[in-house]
C-alpha cells in the first residue's frame, strides 16, 4: 500500500514541478495545488497506512505500537490542508486580478514593477 | 458519564502546578498581537482608533519583550507548554536569548513603522485593515522567535506570510499586484518545502518539539546501519530558510516585489521578514543539526559570497531609491549567510548581531528613502537634489544610517563585519572575508553616491514649489532608530555580550533543553 503510495506521490511531485516552470500562472497556480496535495499525502503516508486499529496506547506500554497509524501527522495535515487552501483561495484572486489590471497571464510580459528600459543613475555629478 | 475503571496518574502527562508568573511572559507577545489585530478587525470602520490601539499595543510589546530579555538573561530560557500537556507532547514557547533578543528589535522596529505610517497610510489603507495586517504580522513574527516547536513555526511562517500579503496589495495598484504576485508565488513555495522538511523530520526523529531534536540528534547520528536521512533534512531546511531570507539564487522575489507597496510596508518587510528566515536558518541549523551543517558549509558560503556580490552590484545599478534599498537589504543577508557557512562561535554571534543591526537600520533606510522621496517629490536618482539644505536635521540622521548600512565606524554596522572578517580569516576562508570586504565597499559607493545625489546637489531644474515639510510622524522614527545605531555603534558592548550568549545558548543547548524538560538533558 505504502509503495503505491509513494509512486503516487512522486507522480504529483513531478506533475506539480512540470507545472510550475510554466510561464503562465494559471498553471504556476495548479501545480502549486498539486504541489499542496502532493506533501499532505506525503505526510499522511509516512504517519503509516493501516485499517481499523484505534490509535490506542495498551496499559503496560508509552509509546503507541507500530499495528496502528500515528495520528499526529493527520493533524498536521488538517492545519497545512486548511491553509494552503487559504493561500489557494487568495492566489486565484490575485491572479484574476493580476489578468484583469495587467491584460496578460504570462510571468515574462509582467514588466511593469521592473520595467525593461528603466535608466541607469547619474553617472556624473 | 462512568468514571473511570482505574485511576489515571495526570502528573505522567500533564503539568499538574501552575506555571510561574514570569512564564507567561513567552506567550504574552503572540497573544497580545493577535487579540489587539482580532480587536482592530471587529471595529474596521471605526479607522480613528485603529492607530491609537496599534501604538499602545505595540508599545506595550516592546515593553512585553524588554521584561522576556531581562528575565531570560537574568533566569535563563523560558517556556511554557500549551494546553498543561508535558512536553514534548504539548507545543511548547521557548525563549532563549537569540529569540528574545530578536523579538524585542523587531518589535522596536514595528513600533517605528507604525508611528511613520500615520501620515503614510491613507484613509482607504486603514479601512483596509493596515493596522490589523500589521499587528498580525507582528504576532507570526514574535510567535515564529518564541517558538520551540518545529510545526509551529511552520505556523507562524504562514501567519506572517498571509498577513504581508494583506500588507503588499494595500493600494491595488497594478504595480503592487504583479509584485505580489511574485512575491505570494515564490514564498509559498519556499514554506511548502519547509512543511515536507518538517514531515521527513517527525518521521526520522518522532517529535516536533526543538529541545527534543536537539537532545535526540546526536544518538540518531551514532546509527551506522540504515543511517537516518539526516543530510537531506539539513540541505531542504537550507533550501527552504534561504527562500525565505532571499539568499541567491532563490530571492528574485524580494527586487521584484519590495518597493511597490507603501514605504512603511517595505520598511517592515526589508527590516523583518528576511530575518525571520535567517533566525531560522540559524535555529535548525546551528542548534539542531550543526554536524549536518558543517557538510554543505562550502554551498551556503558559496551562496553567501553570490548573494552579497550580485546584491551589492544589484544596489549599484538602480535608479529608483527603494529598489536600491531591496539590494542593500540582500547584501545584509549575505554577510548573516557567511556567518551561517563558517559556524564558529564568533562567527554565529557577529550573524546574530548583523541580524539586530540589519532590522534596525533596513527599517530606517526605507523610512529615509520614503521621507526623501516625499519631500522631493520623486524616488528617482536622477531628479533628486537639494534635501540638504532643506531638512539639514534629517540629512544628518539619514548619512549616519547610510553609513551604518554601508558597515563605516564609528556605527554599529562596524561591529558584525568585524566579527564576520575575523571569523572567516580565522579558518584561512579569505575569498569569504574578500566577499564581504568588496560587497562593503559596493554598498559605501551606493550609498555614498545616493547622499551625493539626493541630498549635496542642489536640485536640477531649481527649487521645486512644493515644498514639503518633515514633521514628527517621520522625525521620531529615524531619529529614535538612527541614535538606537550611533548608540550601538560607540557603544557597543552589551549587545556584544547578548548576541555571545545567544550564540552560546545555540552551540550548546542543554540550558534551552533543561528549560522544556527539567528532568535532564538525556532522552
Amino acid at each position: 500500500m505504502e509503495i503505491l503510495f509513494v509512486g503516487l506521490i512522486g507522480l504529483f511531485f513531478a506533475a506539480a514541478v512540470y507545472l510550475m516552470l510554466s510561464k503562465f500562472t494559471i498553471r504556476i497556480l495548479l501545480g502549486i495545488v498539486l504541489l499542496g496535495n502532493g506533501v499532505n499525502l506525503l505526510l499522511f503516508t509516512a504517519g503509516r497506512i493501516t485499517r481499523e486499529v484505534p490509535p490506542i496506547i495498551p496499559a503496560d506500554a508509552s509509546t503507541l505500537g507500530s499495528v496502528a497509524a500515528n495520528p499526529l501527522p493527520q493533524a498536521l495535515i488538517l492545519t497545512a490542508i486548511v491553509i494552503s487552501f487559504s493561500f489557494f483561495a487568495f492566489l486565484l484572486v490575485l491572479t484574476w486580478r493580476a489578468f484583469e489590471e495587467l491584460g496578460t497571464d504570462s510571468t515574462d510580459e509582467m514588466r511593469l514593477a521592473e520595467p525593461r528600459d528603466e535608466p541607469l543613475p547619474p553617472t556624473g555629478y | 458519564m462512568a468514571s473511570p475503571s482505574t485511576p489515571v496518574d495526570l502528573a505522567a502527562a500533564m503539568v499538574t502546578t501552575a506555571p510561574a508568573l514570569a512564564d507567561w511572559l513567552v506567550i504574552l507577545p503572540t497573544a497580545l498581537m493577535i487579540l489587539s489585530g482580532a480587536a482592530l478587525m471587529m471595529i474596521r470602520k471605526s479607522v480613528r482608533l485603529h492607530a491609537v490601539i496599534a501604538i499602545a499595543a505595540l508599545a506595550l510589546l516592546v515593553l512585553i519583550d524588554a521584561l522576556l530579555l531581562w528575565q531570560v538573561s537574568s533566569n535563563g530560557p523560558v517556556t511554557m507548554t500549551m494546553g498543561g500537556w508535558l512536553p514534548p507532547f504539548g507545543i511548547s514557547f521557548t525563549a532563549d536569548m537569540f529569540g528574545a533578543v530578536m523579538a524585542l528589535v523587531s518589535a522596536l522596529a514595528a513600533l517605528s513603522a507604525a508611528v511613520y505610517s500615520l501620515r503614510d497610510i491613507d484613509t482607504s489603507g486603514l479601512r483596509h485593515g493596515f493596522f490589523a495586517f500589521l499587528l498580525l504580522l507582528m504576532a507570526g513574527v514574535s510567535g515564529a522567535f518564541l517558538t520551540g516547536d518545529i510545526f509551529n513555526l511552520y505556523v507562524w511562517f504562514e501567519v506572517l506570510l498571509i498577513s504581508s500579503f494583506g500588507l503588499l496589495i494595500l493600494g491595488s495598484e497594478p504595480k503592487q499586484i504583479e509584485g505580489a504576485l511574485k512575491y505570494a508565488i515564490l514564498n509559498l513555495i519556499g514554506t511548502t518545502l519547509f512543511l515536507i522538511t518538517v514531515g521527513y523530520l517527525y518521521a526520522i526523529f518522532g517529535t516536533l518539539n526543538m529541545a527534543d531534536i536537539a537532545r535526540k540528534a546526536g544518538a540518531l547520528r551514532g546509527v551506522t546501519e540504515n543511517a537516518p536521512p539526516l543530510m537531506t533534512l539539513s540541505a531542504l531546511f537550507v533550501l527552504a530558510f534561504c527562500m525565505k531570507a532571499a539568499a541567491f539564487p532563490v530571492n528574485f522575489w524580494l527586487p521584484a516585489s519590495y518597493h511597490t507597496p507603501r514605504i512603511t510596508v517595505s520598511a517592515l518587510f526589508g527590516g523583518l521578514l528576511t530575518k525571520v528566515g535567517i533566525y531560522a536558518l540559524i535555529r535548525v541549523t546551528i542548534m539542531l543539526l550543526p554536524v549536518e551543517r558543517e557538510a554543505i558549509s562550502l554551498v551556503i558560503a558559496a551562496s553567501a559570497v553570490l548573494t552579497m556580490i550580485l546584491g551589492a552590484l544589484g544596489a549599484l545599478a538602480q535608479n529608483d531609491l527603494r529598489r536600491m534599498v531591496g539590494y542593500v537589504v540582500i547584501v545584509g543577508i549575505g554577510n548573516m549567510l557567511a556567518g551561517v557557512a563558517i559556524g564558529s562561535s564568533t562567527s554565529v554571534s557577529g550573524a546574530i548581531l548583523y541580524a539586530l543591526h540589519s532590522i534596525v537600520t533596513m527599517t530606517a533606510l526605507y523610512l529615509v528613502i520614503g521621507e526623501a522621496g516625499r519631500l522631493a517629490g520623486t524616488f528617482e536618482l536622477s531628479r533628486l537634489g537639494g534635501l540638504w539644505r532643506r531638512a539639514p536635521w534629517f540629512s544628518a540622521a539619514s548619512l549616519a544610517l547610510m553609513l551604518a548600512a554601508a558597515g563605516l565606524p564609528p556605527l554599529s554596522g562596524l561591529w558584525p563585519k568585524v566579527m564576520l572578517l575575523k571569523a572567516s580569516l580565522d579558518i584561512g576562508a579569505w575569498w569569504l572575508a574578500a566577499a564581504i570586504l568588496v560587497s562593503a565597499f559596493l554598498v559605501t559607493l551606493t550609498l555614498a553616491r545616493t547622499f551625493l545625489l539626493a541630498y549635496w546637489r542642489p536640485a536640477p531644474g531649481g527649487e521645486s514649489e512644493a515644498v514639503a515639510a518633515t514633521d514628527w510622524h517621520s522625525t521620531l522614527p529615524i531619529g529614535l532608530l538612527a541614535a538606537l545605531t550611533v548608540f550601538f555603534g560607540i557603544y557597543p558592548e552589551p549587545l556584544l555580550a547578548i548576541s555571545q550568549a545567544a550564540a552560546d545558548g545555540l552551540a550548546d543547548p542543554s540550558a534551552y533543553i533543561r528549560s522544556v524538560f527539567p528532568e535532564g538533558a538525556a532522552p
